[in-house]
């Protein structure tokens, strides 16, 4: 079982641990639905450390994340942070993730925790002279802060004015409470918010520091449970739900992410066809109607047909109301919807999806 | 609510027995484990239970719990107020009765008192 470097903080503030794919992580502390709230209205402290880091270096850095990626990293100009589906030849995704352009030719690729032993073997199967990778996962820990007070909160660890970078862009170098950190306007909840990537043996007193200074103003940690209330609401997607190997980008409504006009890259040519004779099918939110929460793999049904499955579907915190993506047939006509719970037919309404409106400054 | 009247079950269920009524509860450890309770389906009024039958489910945002009967009974009463405010079994857990069955049972087979069972949560720590 493995172990972030801020386990035994996690178990001090009285985390529920869980096994999360091989990693013991905090599911919550004070309770899922006060540390979702505490997100929304003041701010959230996650030990995302259990996400990999992969870097890519050399004159052929660019042009080889060109051909993994379905996004075009190419203008992105250092600073700039990158979301991108990555994908298999019939495009299916390996993982989702995010590239950090350091330099013209430096890159910091951050995948899943779940999917990072298989991403790094998908990357040393398709390296390409030129271009260097190595797997860092071990030497970063990543620390989470979402919420509209977050900026005022780790302002106060480092001279750099937060204020001056701006949604998906990142800093390098940043000293926050004396500690050379990765500081990027990203995040999973939705919120406002930063990541920041640090060595790992500096995390706990990055941890400790931000916990005591951000208390006053409304900051708790937060655990794996809030994280995925938080993206759910926000309708982010989430690997082995709305992406998968046989859910592909433009299924999950990711197509703002694809550009089939850049050079040649793994899966293209899959996706062409998709875009051309439209995806097979589609991701779309529902609100349950009569007393159930639709779960992960319940049937969709309109007016008694099987349509489709829920990908993620719980209780809204924010909304107060039981909620649903599903993945359905794209030409579905969604009347009549229900979700089959336990052997029961619950009544459903479509309703669009995100569920809630992300508060990003941008 | 004083625990010496109730018994409790391995499942981490409660029983408190007044007349021929048999009021079904979960108790303190089951709402620690579940975490926020978010949903809660009730039996029918009407329904008739064999001890070890599913008389409620309760759901957390993680995770689907069933409730089992360890009596025999027929559901004569349900705690409608848990359908809107799920939470209050969180709160109050030993206040806040799930469900009552009729029941000629006096007692409720396999169940423990109040000191057995804090041995018994005990242990399984």
């Amino acid at each position: 079982m493995k172990k972030t470097p801020l386990y035994d903080r996690h178990v001090a503030l009285g985390g529920n641990m869980i096994d999360f794919g091989g990693w013991m992580m905090p599911v919550q502390y004070s309770g899922i639905l006060n540390e979702h709230e505490r997100v929304r209205n003041a701010a959230g402290l996650f030990d995302v450390s259990h996400m990999g880091e992969i870097t890519v270096r050399g004159s052929g850095a660019t042009e080889y994340l060109q051909k993994l990626l379905t996004n075009d990293i190419a203008k992105a100009a250092p600073g700039r942070a990158v979301y991108s589906p990555m994908c298999y030849p019939d495009g299916g995704v390996v993982d989702d993730l995010l590239v950090y352009r350091i330099s013209e030719q430096s890159y910091l690729v951050v995948v899943n925790a779940s999917n990072t032993e298989r991403d790094y073997k998908w990357f040393r199967e398709h390296l390409i002279p030129g271009a260097e990778i190595e797997n860092v996962s071990e030497q970063y820990a990543q620390i989470a802060i979402q919420g509209p007070a977050a900026e005022a909160i780790l302002q106060q660890f480092t001279v750099d004015p937060l204020g001056g970078i701006g949604f998906y862009r990142f800093k390098n170098d940043v000293r926050v409470d004396s500690i050379p950190s990765i500081v990027s306007r990203t995040g999973y909840t939705g919120e406002d918010g930063f990541e920041v990537y640090l060595s790992a043996d500096q995390a706990p007193r990055l941890w400790d520091d931000l916990l005591e200074a951000g208390a006053e103003k409304g900051l708790v940690p937060a655990g794996l449970g809030a994280r995925d209330t938080l993206r759910f609401e926000a309708a982010l997607p989430l690997y082995g739900h709305e992406l998968s190997e046989t859910i592909s980008p433009l299924e999950a409504g990711l197509g703002k992410f694809v550009k089939p006009a850049k050079e040649d890259f793994i899966g293209r040519q899959a996706l062409l066809r998709q875009l051309e004779s439209g995806a097979g099918r589609r991701l779309a939110g529902l609100q349950m109607t009569g007393r159930g929460v639709a779960r992960s793999g319940c049937e969709v049904r309109a007016n008694g047909r099987p349509v489709g499955h829920v990908t993620t579907g719980n209780y809204s915190p924010s909304l107060k109301k039981n909620l649903g993506i599903i993945l359905v047939d794209a030409n579905t006509d969604l009347s009549g919807l229900s979700v089959v719970i336990r052997g029961k037919e619950i009544a459903a309404s479509a309703v669009p999806i995100p569920f809630y409106q992300k508060r990003y400054k941008k | 609510m004083d625990l010496q009247k109730l018994r409790f079950t391995k499942d981490h269920e409660w029983v408190r027995f007044e007349g021929n009524l048999a009021y079904l509860g979960i108790t303190d450890y089951a709402q620690k484990s579940l975490g926020d309770i978010v949903f809660v389906e009730l039996p029918e009024e009407g329904a008739e239970m064999e001890s070890g039958d599913v008389a409620a489910t309760v759901e957390s945002v993680k995770t689907v719990s069933d409730v089992y009967t360890p009596l025999k009974g027929k559901v004569v009463k349900v705690n409608s107020g848990l359908e809107d405010d799920p939470a209050r079994l969180n709160g109050d857990p030993y206040g806040s009765w799930i469900t009552a069955l009729e029941t000629e049972s006096a007692v409720a087979d396999g169940t423990m008192s109040a000191e057995e069972y804090e041995e018994y949560c005990k242990e399984g720590k």
